[in-house]
């Protein structure tokens, strides 16, 4: 049979019937407008990290280490003719003048020059080139509103005060969320020693900024920079790594959403399927009439195949115009994520792709209920056929269609088939515990709920299990939806909880105080005692450098492609303690912890953690040689340890035993408890005044700051989540609309019989209160499922979830599913029957 | 035209087997017209199905003008059907969505002939409805729904013309109007006409009347046709 004449009848059935295949379609909009929105919005940002691609690093080069960078490298760099502009940066207390807060920040002392590309963004403008010239610092914007702060106002930076000439607004390549974990105050670089911070043991990085001449050469810099600044142990970035860096990092996070996108999606093709599962149920007669007057199976199906494409690629057409203009959102939704600001542009690539999508997967999911029309009998033209139920091979095909194209789907955002192949699992597994969950739960009303009651009662809940009821899909599509979100918010309240717990006992620090000189130690106890803060350890630290492994140098071990051992491991400082024994945060993995060395010569047994042995390839028994700021010191792994770094406490990869370490320079860490933030701010005022050099972490910032990643993170994939529950409410409103002649005949009948509209309304009632409550429950029952796994198994914390959250949920979304509802049936509910009947007729 | 040797049709149902026909066999001459009658549940419906190659008999053979229907798959027997078969149905059985000249196109246009709005007009012309012709069934009363059915059946020359009840659901006197329309353009046509009826006057006006009754020929019952609509 010709595709015109599938095309012609087609068209002519569809007369009929195109408000419902437009609803069914529309099931699919919103997930192919997710998609589209998602791909847009990132071609658009690789668009604008190419064109911003330096004012990302601020520079041509930027060169790190932990010690000042060499001369003969700024000298090499001086003769180029490139223009460098020095940089030190490091952890420190600052205070806020006159509110007397204090914080910790990211000090940045610059010199003028940088950035050479972009710019600082101040409030006031020009805020940036007047605070160098003068004893003035730029505070970054949230730190200033937290402490209310305004220009002109004091900052205190170690022993010096400066006055605040602006705010920062935003920093060349630095997203909101980084500022928010490492919050910048920039000062000059000229006053950076006067301030007193740069202290035996500060974790200081010290950089250079390059801008190259013109004319620079490529090669020089890969063939005599590179080579020297490895050689040096130096870090160093250039424009193309750092666009790298920031395309992957969006990438990994546009994966994730697109793949949140994509469940939208498949809800929305559930949704697809089961519509067209009643929409074909009512074609049978006509099909059979056609096969009577000479058609094939094949034609029948290919008719209103023929409709579910043509309708399909409407809906995605449409979805794709959504998702263009829900872009112009996304720049507000991932605000403070991204470290370019991006201009929504059209993405023709986006567009294709979205509405390619959208018609296969529609295709897909309708083939399966379509390929049942082929095999309508013409005896059903005359009378029901008697028939038995054949299985359809074709069947098993579609649905294997359909798990390829969600592996194929999968493998292209995760890069790999066997993530995809895992995805398509879980997503499987997911749909699947929400069906049965579904099924057990009617099952249960079916079988277990009393008969009796109130005449709305019974037949509200009739119409649950009722034939060509459409309880599972809903309750699948919603459930999902409310699944995903709550998940969100138990996993948000789980992090939470796992910093709070961490410290919630009273024996438990809540507070470190690093950065303490030898001299300093005492006079901090005293002080803590004296503001009634306890002494709950106070620990010392040396640093050091790894000199070699089993008579192997570091760089060698470098330098030999085969050792496979950790590059960073190998140049890394490290920071270690020593004590005779273990802390409740450490347990012994293998071997045997030597907690102290009774006789100078005798043999030095260190605890190396586990992770870090495996990644250094370490075995018990390894020589370790250490460079301890000049010194070499020989020592063998005696253990390895498991570490919890989750707590709020002193965790250290590689422990000394005692009587080793005790003359070596070292600085001090100490832990301690606040009980109040009152008694926290005091102390920590206290403490800047007299020991500007020491830093301080409290819980509450560590708090703050993990509140802060989440909410934006968590905002965001609510933002996407929100597209399922959306599209489970669109399939909610295709099922009414489509039972609704049912719904008439039976409510006619009803009213015939002597039912009132309070009748007729108090069922549809009940029907949609139980609706929602079911999608609602169930989802929020696979909600704790997750969380406690994810608590469990990932998060290694106690699962205590709070129960306003769920309440929300579960009262916003039964609320939702019953004003849908009764919304879309007041027709059947307030007109006269017969009204109703000519009208449907 | 059609002739029948021994057909028996089985069904499964709820673990039993159900014979619905049992060992009939008859035969019909070009041109005849033939009425099967007998009570509900005798098997009358499914002969027709099987005579119609609308299913397939579990044993005995239907051999339709030449073509013996056993053999055929699916899309074959509706090929048969296409080119030799009309259809009159108890409950009209138009396509809703469909105006009532593209009712009577769709044989036409399956088999891709040419000219079929000239000729689909020019049937709906000889049952009286050429001013329905863009009209929906909805729009339609039932015997007018009828008349539409009957054009259609006629619409690509058919050899033999299957009726089911063609009157079942009309009054009585559109019911005979539709009667004589169906006699008359048989007549015109010179079809073979097969019909199934519970209407023992409607079976009268037929040459030939089969009784069926558990599934079984019970007579056959050669007569002349009263009221001929020639």
């Amino acid at each position: 049979m010709s595709l015109r004449w599938l095309l012609l009848m087609a068209w002519r059935d569809s007369r009929k019937n195109r408000g419902r295949l437009l609803l069914f379609t529309s099931s699919i909009v919103l997930g192919i407008a997710a998609l589209v929105a998602i791909q847009s919005f990132g071609y658009n940002l690789q668009r604008q990290i190419e064109t911003e691609a330096k004012t990302l690093l601020g520079a041509d080069l930027e060169i790190e280490g932990r010690q000042p960078v060499p001369e003969h490298i700024t000298h090499l760099l001086d003769s180029m003719g490139a223009t460098i502009s020095r940089e030190i940066s490091f952890a420190s207390m600052v205070q806020f003048l006159p509110q007397a807060g204090t914080r910790l920040v990211n000090v940045r002392a610059i010199e003028p020059g940088f950035p050479f590309y972009g710019q600082l963004e101040t409030d006031p403008a020009g805020a940036a080139t007047i605070f160098l010239n003068q004893r003035q610092a730029l505070a970054e914007n949230t730190l200033m509103l937290q402490y209310k702060a305004r220009p002109g106002d004091s900052i205190a930076v170690g022993s010096l005060h400066f006055a605040l000439a602006g705010r920062l607004l935003q920093v060349p390549g630095q997203s909101g969320i980084a500022a928010s974990v490492a919050a910048p105050v920039f000062i000059p670089y000229s006053l950076m020693q006067q301030t007193g911070l740069l202290q035996k043991g500060s974790r200081v990085s010290y950089r250079i900024h390059v801008k190259y001449p013109q004319g620079f050469d490529a090669a020089f810099y890969e063939n005599t920079l590179k080579p020297l600044l490895d050689k040096e142990e130096l870090r160093y970035d250039d424009v193309e790594e750092r666009k790298q860096e920031v395309g992957e990092a969006y990438s990994d996070m546009a994966r994730f959403l697109n793949l949140t996108a994509f469940i939208a999606l498949l809800l929305g093709c559930i949704g697809v399927a089961s519509s067209v599962h009643i929409y074909a149920k009512e074609k049978v007669e006509m099909v059979a009439l056609l096969r009577c007057l000479g058609a094939s199976g094949r034609t029948g199906m290919g008719i209103y195949l023929v409709q579910i494409a043509l309708m399909a690629l409407a809906g995605s057409a449409l979805g794709a115009v959504l998702g263009t203009a829900v872009q112009f959102v996304l720049p507000k939704v991932f605000a403070g994520l991204l470290p370019v600001s991006v201009s929504p542009a059209l993405s023709w690539a986006a567009i294709g792709q979205g509405i390619a999508t959208g018609l296969i997967a529609a295709l897909l999911f309708a083939l399966f209920p379509l390929l049942g029309i082929r095999r309508v009998s013409p005896l059903k033209a005359i009378r029901a056929s008697y028939e038995p139920v054949v299985r359809d091979p074709w069947r098993y095909l579609a649905f294997a269609g359909v798990a390829l194209f969600m592996v194929a789907f999968a493998r292209m955002q995760l890069g790999s088939f066997k993530n995809g192949l895992y995805f398509t699992m879980a997503i499987a597994l997911a749909f699947g515990l929400l069906a049965a969950f579904a099924q057990l739960i009617i099952w249960l009303v079916r079988h277990v709920l009393p008969l009796g009651g109130p005449f709305i009662w019974r037949h509200g809940l009739s119409n649950l299990y009722r034939p060509h009821n459409q309880t599972l899909i809903l309750v699948v599509t919603i459930g999902l939806g409310t699944a995903l979100i709550t998940t969100l918010v138990l996993s948000r309240q789980l992090l939470l909880n796992k910093v709070k717990f961490s410290s919630a006992a009273a024996t438990r620090p809540n507070m470190v105080i690093f950065d303490i000189q030898d001299t300093q130690v005492e006079p901090i106890q005293r002080l803590s005692a004296e503001q009634g803060l306890p002494l709950m350890g106070t620990v010392p630290i040396v640093t050091m450098r790894l000199h070699g492994i089993n008579g192997r140098t570091a760089s060698e071990l470098k330098a030999d492609s085969t050792s496979r051992r950790s590059r960073g491991l190998l140049n890394r400082e490290y920071r270690v303690t020593y004590r005779d024994t273990l802390t409740d945060s450490e347990t012994l993995t293998a071997g045997n912890w030597h907690g102290k060395v009774q006789r100078p010569g005798d043999s030095i047994f260190i605890s190396v953690d586990q992770g870090v042995a495996s990644a250094l390839k370490l075995e018990l028994g390894d020589a370790m040689v250490w460079n301890v700021q000049g010194a070499l010191i020989t020592t063998y792994v005696g253990s390895l340890r498991k570490v919890d770094y989750q707590r709020v406490s002193t965790n250290f990869i590689v422990l000394f035993p005692t009587g080793v370490l005790e003359a070596a320079p070292k600085f001090f860490v100490q832990l301690t408890r606040f009980e109040n933030a009152t008694q926290s701010a005091r102390f920590q005022q206290t403490m800047v005044s007299q020991f500007p050099n020491v830093s301080i972490i409290d819980l509450n910032l560590v708090l703050k700051t993990v509140d802060d990643i989440l909410g934006k993170v968590g905002f965001v994939i609510s933002f996407m989540a929100f597209f399922s529950i959306i599209t489970g409410l669109v399939v909610l409103i295709g099922s009414v609309i489509i039972s609704k002649y049912q719904r008439i005949q039976e409510s006619v009948l009803l009213r015939t019989l002597g039912a009132s509209r309070r009748h007729i309304a108090g069922i549809n009632t009940v029907e949609y209160l139980l609706l929602g409550s079911l999608a609602a429950f169930t989802g929020i029952l696979m909600a704790l499922l997750a969380s406690w796994a994810l608590a469990t198994y990932t998060f290694n914390t106690i699962f205590m979830p709070q129960p306003l959250p769920l309440l929300a949920a579960f009262g916003i979304i039964t609320g939702l599913t019953l004003l849908i509802g009764l919304l879309n049936s007041r027709e059947v509910v307030s007109k006269p029957p017969l009204e109703i009947l000519r009208k449907e007729g | 035209m059609l002739s029948v040797n021994n057909l028996t049709k089985i069904y499964p149902s709820g673990g039993r087997q159900l014979t619905v026909l049992d060992h009939v066999s008859f035969v019909v001459e070009p041109g005849a017209t033939c009425a099967i009658v007998g009570p509900s549940g005798s098997g009358k419906t499914t002969l027709l199905g099987l005579c119609a190659g609308l299913d397939r008999a579990t044993s005995g053979s239907v051999v339709l003008n030449g073509i013996a229907l056993d053999n055929l798959g699916e899309d074959e027997r509706a090929d048969v059907r296409n080119r030799h078969v009309g259809f009159v149905f108890q409950s009209f059985n138009l396509l809703s969505t469909l105006t009532a000249l593209e009712n009577v196109m769709v044989p036409m246009e399956l088999r891709r002939q040419n000219g079929i709005r000239k000729r689909a007009m020019a049937l709906l012309d000889m049952v009286g409805l050429t001013n329905r012709h863009s009209h929906y069934p909805s729009q339609l009363s039932g015997g007018e729904q009828q008349r539409v059915s009957l054009a259609r059946a006629f619409a690509n020359e058919p050899q033999i013309l299957f009726a089911d009840e063609p009157t079942g659901n009309l009054d009585n006197e559109t019911g005979t109007t539709i009667e004589q329309m169906l006699f008359s353009l048989n007549a015109q046509q010179g079809t073979t006409l097969v019909l199934v009826t519970h209407n023992l006057e409607l079976a009268a006006q037929c040459g030939r009347v089969l009784h069926m009754k558990g599934g079984a020929l019970v007579a056959d019952q050669i007569a002349p046709p009263q009221n001929p609509a020639a």
